[in-house]
């Protein structure tokens, strides 16, 4: 799903803000940060969306209810598996700006340790609202507009660090690394108390 | 343990329906108990309540001898659900979901060649799911179900979508559980294979318990009707 659909879905939307930008290298270089995190965010909607949907098909949710397990480890075994997805996207969005916006990684370590701290927090969000989504029994539609404006402080802070981090702009990258660290501690805690509770409404 | 099931007018909503409108039953420990009625009775309701799947809106409920409302895990910790749905991943294959299950449920050290055996499904343990037919779908679901030796057995329809061999297996597995001191709770309108595997028969309708009748065993007391049925009482 990650391979054929997924991945796809998000380079194509670096080539389409390419081409809407109309290739001028200068101004992609300086967007691509920007751009990189507008399409993981386009694409972790799609992840989650497949994470919840595979669960509704035949009903597992009820089984993973009845399993026993406690809520926070079944919220952190579908965080963990949407967060491997996202690297995997990021890693090719990443090879996809330096090839198609001439983007160069400056400061390596930054953009990767941000890249991690927003990923978790992307992916510990997502793992709860679309949980949300599927109870309030309009996923498909929800989703996107639940999640989204959760993650504009990801967006911000992920787009200012890699921003540090592709030498497009100077800003202190590891201050904004800091903030997304923050906003993942706090989703993946609120995400695992809570999903004992929204689990259950499914 | 006397009763392995106790409800006192059990009522769950559906959105605002009642599907279970002031149900009571008593089920005796290793019972066999068929629950019977029409479309829309509150059959598969009964079933997911007693599994603490479907909230109590009123009423009370003691499965093994844990509340169904402060005491969900340890519940569902006990019981095995059979339901119209696979519960099984389609992307795995059939020895993969029995070890997630398994493991995800607690039970480290199980024989999945012999469960699967058991089903008859030791040939198809490595193909996934989707490519299974519904009475393939359906033996392995049963698999799961078994391989955890749940204490109640919850099982909706579970005869549907099987061969005579398939069922031939469920009715088997139901006499081992039995014989293993479980209780088996049956939903289900084949009544003709199901009636002479029971001790007792549940008549549901409108959400409520309207006859509940000794049968089978010839130990069994009339003591056993009215402890059942409340509801007809």
């Amino acid at each position: 799903m990650v391979a054929t659909q997924i991945l796809p879905f998000a380079m194509v939307i670096l080539i389409l803000f390419g081409l809407a930008l109309d290739a001028d290298s200068r101004t992609l270089r300086d967007l691509a940060p920007g751009l990189f995190w507008v399409a993981t965010l386009f694409a972790s909607v799609l992840a989650i969306q497949r994470s919840v949907a595979v669960e509704t098909v035949s009903s597992t949710f009820e089984a993973l209810r009845l399993s026993g397990a406690p809520a926070w480890k079944l919220f952190a075994g579908k965080a963990l598996a949407v967060a491997l997805q996202l690297l995997a996207i990021e890693a090719v969005l990443a090879l996809g700006i330096i090839v198609l916006y001439r983007s160069s990684f400056e400061d390596p370590v930054l953009v990767v340790t941000a890249a991690l701290a927003a990923t978790v927090a992307i992916a510990s969000a997502g793992s709860l609202y679309g949980v949300l989504a599927v109870g309030m029994g309009v996923r498909d539609t929800i989703l996107p507009m639940l999640l989204l404006p959760i993650m504009m402080p990801v967006l911000v802070g992920a787009t200012r660090a890699f921003g540090d981090g592709l030498g497009t702009a100077a800003l202190d990258g590891w201050t904004w690394t800091g903030l997304l660290a923050l906003l993942a501690v706090i989703y993946a805690t609120v995400g695992a108390l809570a999903y004992a509770v929204v689990i259950e409404d499914t | 343990m006397e009763y392995a099931v106790e409800v006192h007018d059990a009522v769950v909503l559906l959105d605002r329906f009642p599907a279970l409108a002031g149900l009571s039953l008593r089920l005796r420990t290793g019972s066999v108990t068929l629950v019977q009625g029409p479309n829309g009775a509150g059959k598969t309701t009964l079933l997911r309540m007693l599994a603490g799947l479907a909230p109590l809106e009123r009423g009370s409920a003691i499965v093994l001898g844990n509340d169904v409302v402060t005491q969900q895990r340890q519940v569902r910790a006990s019981v095995g659900l059979l339901s119209p749905q696979t519960m099984l991943y389609d992307d795995l294959t059939i020895a993969e979901n029995l070890s997630f299950w398994t493991t995800l449920a607690g039970y480290g050290d199980v024989d999945m060649g012999a469960a699967l055996e058991r089903v008859s499904m030791a040939p198809f343990a490595d193909q996934q799911v989707v490519t299974l037919s519904t009475g393939q779908r359906r033996r392995a679901a049963i698999a799961v179900v078994a391989i955890r030796r749940p204490r109640l057995w919850l099982l909706d329809e579970p005869h549907a979508g099987l061969d005579q061999a398939g069922r031939d297996i469920v009715d088997g597995l139901i006499a081992d559980a039995v014989a293993a001191g479980a209780t088996v709770v049956v939903a289900s309108h084949e009544l003709d294979r199901v009636r002479p595997l029971a001790t007792h028969v549940a008549t549901v309708a409108g959400g409520v318990v309207h006859a509940f009748e000794t049968v089978g065993d010839p130990g069994l007391t009339a003591d056993d009707d009215a402890a059942g049925g409340a509801d007809s009482a």
